[in-house]
């Protein structure tokens, strides 16, 4: 049984559909990646699945049960099991490097504050940033914030890891850093959904790739199957076009 | 024509009570005003009339003259009936202008919070009023403080109005000692240097602390 | 408490005619305002320091402290040196005087605003003196201050209530006599409050549509 399992999602805005017939399942431990121009509803499946843009139609079931997107109940307990990085990190400003990890497993959830220091530790030595716990993220490089916020996501020990396009707004430089930690936790056995334009990344570290035009789905296969030898013709024609660099 | 012992006392009266206005209006209104702009940032359905409502609160004591509403208090609480104190008129009109005033500044210090540390709040399961703790309040006081501060210097001048519905604050201590006699040049000369001497480090803060948080910080 | 307000309604012409005395109040004092913010900002930024430490003395005097004990230091100090006013002019004149300071503040700051860059920019193109304070710094100034000098306009108008003090006829003080008159002051300062919000939301949208129109300014309305 996948552990995520999305069926004829629709999602629109106004009367723009954003996503349409959109169907597709995450197995536990596995990588899957979304590909696709921009525009074609990757980020917004997975603020929907998030539940922080509404649905028209269809269902999604996290471990065989439907979540009920209306329900907050429903809803908290999705989130407690979904972790989201986003492309604009989006740590609290307000608080160090050391407050972003522990605050949400300390004062949200209420775990026991000696566990979760020590977790935080063992996560932000994990992404490389035990000597940084006092600083404020506006005292960190981009690549810095994005592994703070990656290990934010990790101390609610998610079932499923959702990373949001998370190298789009670094520079260049720092886009390496980032890619490193991700390929590190993909070997601890961590699910994720990875919307990402690293194509390289994408083919060398996902066990499941699908590519997206429009807000539907076009073609979905492994790695090879998308980038060596795509069915569709759209595949092919992205495809081509992005790895021609 | 001398300056007695008891004239300095009538200024230091007037002097006190014109702070205690202010800073009692200004420290409700601040209270009130937090309210307001929460009640006022909520996206809810349900809350709409509400909104509404505040919305016309906040328009109503920010586009009628101080004095206006001075005198309409003053005069619904005297057909009220109650043998309220004049301080009393004084001090309610100015918590409601406060709240009024203090409300937009400390709204649009929320607003100014950037939308995706609401995101990764609620994303990160945070309730309404967790998000507001921990996130965007702290976040929003660098946006809040210097108009906050510039605010409450206009707010003190504007305590001078009480003196026409009969409070005894510094610029009746004013009239009276110009009724006595006095040069009006040097009483009033004296008052505006005591306003100027409470008011005029209040302003150099607000400069201050204005340069102190200016700091830019990215979202 | 049962309201009557027909006895104060039916007294309209005459509030309006308060209300539009104080408009007039107002503009008069802004304009004359204005031009002594204008010298004021100019002296601040090309004159010496000794008349410079004077306009900042003025500036830092006159907005510390209230506009009500100002016009009360010439209401009633004037005469003692022997210059009689009518109490229209003499709360002009402290309004102006308070203005001139607000206002040479705003100035200031729209002045500093300008960027060396873009007038570099202007200059290399080979815009002359006039063509550049024409077309590069008065829009750019313009656009700058116009919010500050669009809020100090309504902030005058609710100001003129404190000329009823001295006796003056504007709004505030016919309703005051209007109030006394008819023993329904209750009923008429509500009527005022109404007409000095409409009057405000009419300023407000005017102005905002002159921003635009005028000197293409986009804001919200309130």
């Amino acid at each position: 049984m996948p552990l995520l399992e999305i069926v004829d999602l629709k999602a629109s805005f106004g009367s723009h559909a954003v996503l349409e017939d959109f169907s597709m399942s995450v197995d536990e431990g596995a990588i899957v990646s979304l590909i696709g121009p921009s525009g074609s509803g990757k980020s917004t499946l997975l603020r929907v699945l998030m539940g922080l843009l509404p649905i028209d139609r269809g269902s999604v079931r996290m471990n065989g049960r439907v979540v009920d997107y209306a329900d907050k109940a429903a809803l908290h307990a999705l989130r407690a099991e979904i972790a989201i990085v986003f492309q604009q990190y989006n740590l609290f400003q307000n608080m160090t490097v050391i407050d972003n990890v522990m605050i949400t497993p300390t004062r949200i959830r209420r775990w026991p504050r000696k566990d979760v220091e020590r977790h935080a530790m063992q996560l932000l030595t994990r992404v490389g940033l035990a000597d940084r716990l006092r600083a404020y993220p506006d005292e960190l490089s981009g690549g810095q914030q994005q592994r703070v916020a990656i290990a934010r996501a990790l101390a609610l020990k998610p079932k499923i890891l959702f990373l949001d396009e998370i190298t789009a707004a670094l520079d260049p430089e720092l886009v390496g850093e980032v890619l490193e930690t991700i390929r590190e936790l993909s070997s601890d056995g961590i699910t994720m959904l990875i919307v990402s334009h690293e194509m390289g990344f994408v083919r060398k570290l996902s066990s499941k790739v699908v590519f997206m035009a429009q807000g539907r789905i076009v073609e979905t296969g492994t790695p090879q199957q998308i980038f060596d030898a795509p069915l569709e013709a759209r595949t092919r024609d992205f495809v081509g076009k992005i790895l021609r660099h | 024509m001398s300056i007695s012992i008891y004239d300095a006392r009538l200024l230091l009266t007037g002097l006190l009570t014109t702070l205690a206005l202010a800073v009692v209006g200004c420290g409700a209104g601040f209270l009130c005003g937090f309210a307001v702009a929460i009640c006022r940032t909520t996206r809810a359905h349900g809350m709409a009339p509400l909104r509404a409502a505040l919305y016309g609160y906040c328009l109503l004591f920010r586009r009628v003259p101080f004095l206006v509403t001075l005198f309409l208090v003053f005069f619904v609480s005297q057909s009220v009936n109650a043998d309220l104190p004049t301080f009393a008129v004084a001090l309610l009109t100015l918590c409601l202008i406060a709240t009024a005033y203090l409300s937009e500044i400390i709204r649009g210090g929320l607003e100014s919070v950037h939308s995706g540390q609401w995101q990764a709040a609620r994303a990160l399961n945070f309730s309404y009023w967790q998000a507001l703790r921990y996130v965007i309040v702290p976040q929003a006081w660098r946006v809040i403080v210097p108009p906050a501060v510039g605010f409450f210097v206009m707010f003190i001048k504007d305590t001078a109005l009480a003196s026409q519905i009969g409070v005894m604050e510094l610029t009746s201590a004013g009239k009276v000692l110009g009724n006595k006699g006095l040069p009006s040049m040097l009483v009033y000369g004296m008052i505006l240097l005591l306003y100027f001497v409470i008011s005029y480090p209040l302003t150099r803060l607000g400069k201050h602390a204005e340069r102190k948080l200016a700091v830019t910080r990215n979202r | 408490m049962t309201l009557q307000f027909r006895p104060i309604l039916e007294q309209w012409p005459y509030l309006l005619g308060g209300a539009w005395l104080s408009l007039e109040m107002a503009v008069l004092a802004f304009v004359c305002g204005m031009s002594i913010g204008l010298v004021c900002a100019a002296l601040l930024q090309f004159a010496p320091p000794y008349p410079r430490r004077l306009i900042t003395a003025y500036v830092t005097f006159a907005t510390n402290t209230p506009q009500l004990v100002q016009i009360y230091f010439l209401f009633f100090g004037l005469p003692e040196v022997g210059v009689i006013l009518p109490p229209l002019a003499a709360v002009l004149v402290g309004m102006t005087f308070n203005a001139g300071a607000y206002l040479c503040e705003i100035l200031r700051a729209g002045f500093l605003s300008l960027r060396p860059a873009e007038l570099e920019a202007a200059e290399v193109l080979g815009f002359s003196r006039l063509q550049l304070i024409r077309l590069v710094m008065m829009p750019h100034v313009m656009k700058v201050m116009f919010p500050s000098l669009s809020n100090q306009f309504i902030m005058m108008t609710l100001g003129t209530s404190m000329a009823s003090v001295f006796g003056v006829e504007e709004l505030t003080g016919r309703t005051l006599s209007l109030g006394a008159d008819t023993y329904l002051s209750v009923e008429a300062f509500t009527v005022a409050a109404v007409l000095y919000l409409v009057i405000s939301l009419v300023a407000t949208f005017t102005l905002v549509l002159y921003g635009r129109l005028v000197h293409r300014i986009k804001t919200r309305m309130l």
